[in-house]
């Protein structure tokens, strides 16, 4: 079976700093895949590269074997690669619900126009897009603050409406950008339960990470970056073992690999 | 709000401006406040416009370019190709609508001070437009512009010939009113529809909204457009009242009050634009007894109020409870 995701020799260049170096891996259908490396690495480069936010200098990205580099990042979304943001993103000024709800747009049947004459498809639109925020929210635990405004979050919700966000498009593939900022731990473990039942959904997840142990415990497979160039790839267990992995964070100062 | 609170606000605010306006102008003998409403009527709708743009996240001060060539199209399609100044209305509409998509393709990736700045020129580059076209006869413009005509189905005459009445104040005061009514009700349903959560989407941050699959550039001319399309309606109908129509018709001044129209009303409410318009034109007309003061009591008094009330007088609770008055 071919790869659902492959990302062909992609290179990224910022002026005269090569962000991203001839990266190449595959991403299979339903695994959680994740990609780690010292700050600076450009993980979240090659995230918004693979979502197509950013333009690859060379090199391409395959879905289903078809070429989505080039693409506006709303067409990339419309395959079914949606990326969630590093710095916690979301509509400040809509309410938890509201966030979910627009977030459906993908799902949406009627037109534009046919919204705004409130055709008998935009009603049972909008009746199926509540159904399907209220289930996320659920799911995610969130039912309680639905009606709050976004802005009034905690850190921990942020993030988790994120991946609500997220998941209202209904991916194929998700991309989250560090979705375990600024958690604590128990906050951490809940996460990394609700990241598997995603993947329980039919998604496939991809992850940049830093909190270590969170990573081992739930990455099928690791990619590691360090300086923009992979330098290993493989299960948890063996990229533990990794001589050069442990050398690119013994190297860089702030970051300890942690196991 | 509930629904019947709605449907009686709404009844109240129709009643009023269609029934007790005129009304109490009969009884007062105050014939010229026909002529001020149905300015503030007019300029309301291209305000609102404005609102429209600012609710994608956009600072829209060149709505003066659209009521201009509304204005001139309705014109010259009257007095130079014989058309029906009734279908000029929905033309002038639709052609200023087709420019903005053209204009607003390239400029409306631009955000903040610099979409503000280049729509502020597309004003003065209208007028200069104007002057140098001969098709728009420079700065003499196309004045005596005729009275609209009867519309009649089958015989029946809906609307007389405006020639023939006896007082055209009256029916250009119902024929501005009920273009109000309408296009606020148009804005009020696509605010309220899934479109006014997308347009949301957009001012709140554009750059998730493409990551959910927004076609942001897409819903960003649509909503240009329709903005566009309110200023070449008002324009049209103002040309006709005014019976003329020169470059200097609507300037940057008109694009920059559309504007401050919006702020003043509140740019969280559909009815805010109408609110501030009427505010504004009234407020300025009643400090022309201050002479040479004027422009300084204004200016001082709207820093004031937007000061003391940011999100626009509607924002006041008062308002809160009966928004369909104006
Ligand atoms: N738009 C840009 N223009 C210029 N340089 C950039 C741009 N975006 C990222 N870079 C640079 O590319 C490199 C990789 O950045 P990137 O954000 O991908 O790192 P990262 O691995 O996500 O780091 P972190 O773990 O801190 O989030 C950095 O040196 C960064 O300064
Ligand atoms: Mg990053």
């Amino acid at each position: 079976m071919s790869p659902l995701l492959q990302v062909s020799a992609v290179t990224k260049r910022f002026g005269g700093l090569t962000a991203v170096n001839a990266v190449t891996f595959d991403v299979a259908e339903g695994e959680i895949l994740s990609v780690i490396g010292p700050n600076g690495a450009g993980k979240s480069t090659l995230f918004k590269l693979i979502s197509s936010f950013l333009r690859t200098t060379s090199g391409q990205v395959l879905f289903k074997g078809e070429r989505i580099s080039d693409l506006a990042p709303h067409k990339v979304a419309q395959k079914g690669i949606v990326r969630t943001f590093q710095e916690t993103t979301i509509f400040k000024n809509m309410t938890v619900r509201d966030n979910i709800i627009v977030s459906h747009h993908l799902r949406s049947n009627a037109s534009l126009a046919g919204y705004f004459l409130g055709t008998a498809a935009a009603k049972s639109d909008e009746a199926e897009f509540g159904r399907s925020a209220d289930e996320i929210l659920g799911f995610l635990g969130l039912d309680e603050i639905g009606g709050e405004l976004a802005s009034n979050l905690p850190q921990g919700h942020l993030r988790a409406l994120g991946i609500a966000i997220g998941l209202a498009t209904n991916p194929s593939v998700l991309l989250l950008d560090e979705p375990f900022a600024g958690m604590n731990h128990d906050e951490t473990m809940r996460t990394v339960d609700l990241v598997r039942g995603v993947r329980q959904r039919g998604i496939t997840v991809l992850l940049v990470e830093h909190d270590m142990p969170a990573v081992m415990k739930i990455s099928d497979r690791i990619v590691v970056l360090n300086f923009g160039e992979k330098i290993a790839e493989g299960t948890p267990q063996q990229i533990q073992n990794n001589e050069k992995v442990i050398e690119a964070y013994l190297g860089s100062e702030d970051d300890a690999i942690g196991i | 709000m509930s629904r019947s609170k709605q449907i009686i606000g709404v009844a109240a605010f129709l009643f009023g401006v269609f029934v007790l306006v005129p009304l109490m102008i009969k009884l007062t003998g105050r014939w010229d406040f026909y002529y001020t409403l149905t300015s503030v009527a007019l300029l309301s709708i291209a305000s609102a416009g404005v609102w429209l743009t600012f609710y994608i996240g956009r600072i829209n001060i060149g709505q003066g370019a659209y009521a201009l060539v509304g204005g001139y199209v309705s014109a010259i399609l009257v007095v130079k190709y014989g058309v029906s100044f009734w279908l000029t209305i929905p033309l002038a509409g639709l052609i200023c609508g087709c420019l903005s998509i053209l204009i607003g393709l390239p400029i409306l990736r631009l955000k903040g001070v610099y979409f503000a700045m280049v729509t502020l020129v597309l004003t003065e580059v209208a007028k200069l437009t104007a002057l140098a076209l001969p098709i728009t006869n420079g700065a003499k413009g196309i004045s005596s512009i005729p009275l609209p005509g009867a519309i009649s189905i089958f015989g029946l005459t809906i609307i007389p010939d405006f020639s023939q009445l006896a007082s055209t104040k009256l029916a250009f005061y119902y024929l501005a009113v009920t273009l109000m009514v309408l296009s606020y009700a148009g804005l009020y349903r696509l605010v309220h529809s899934r479109i006014g959560h997308l347009c949301r989407s957009l001012q709140q941050n554009e750059e998730l909204a493409s990551s959910i699959g927004v076609n942001i550039s897409y819903l960003r001319v649509i909503a240009y457009s329709v903005s566009s399309f309110l200023g070449g309606i008002a324009g049209a109908v103002f040309a006709a009242i005014s019976q003329s129509i020169y470059p200097s018709s609507f300037q940057v001044a008109d694009s920059i009050n559309f504007m401050l129209n919006c702020f003043l009303g509140g740019l969280g409410y559909v009815f805010g634009p109408m609110l501030g318009t009427l505010v504004l034109y009234f407020g300025w007309d009643l400090l022309f007894t201050t002479g040479k003061f004027q422009l300084l009591i204004y200016s001082s008094l709207l820093i004031a109020l937007m000061l003391a009330l940011p999100n626009g007088i509607l924002s006041l609770r008062l308002f809160n409870r009966k928004k369909a008055e104006p």
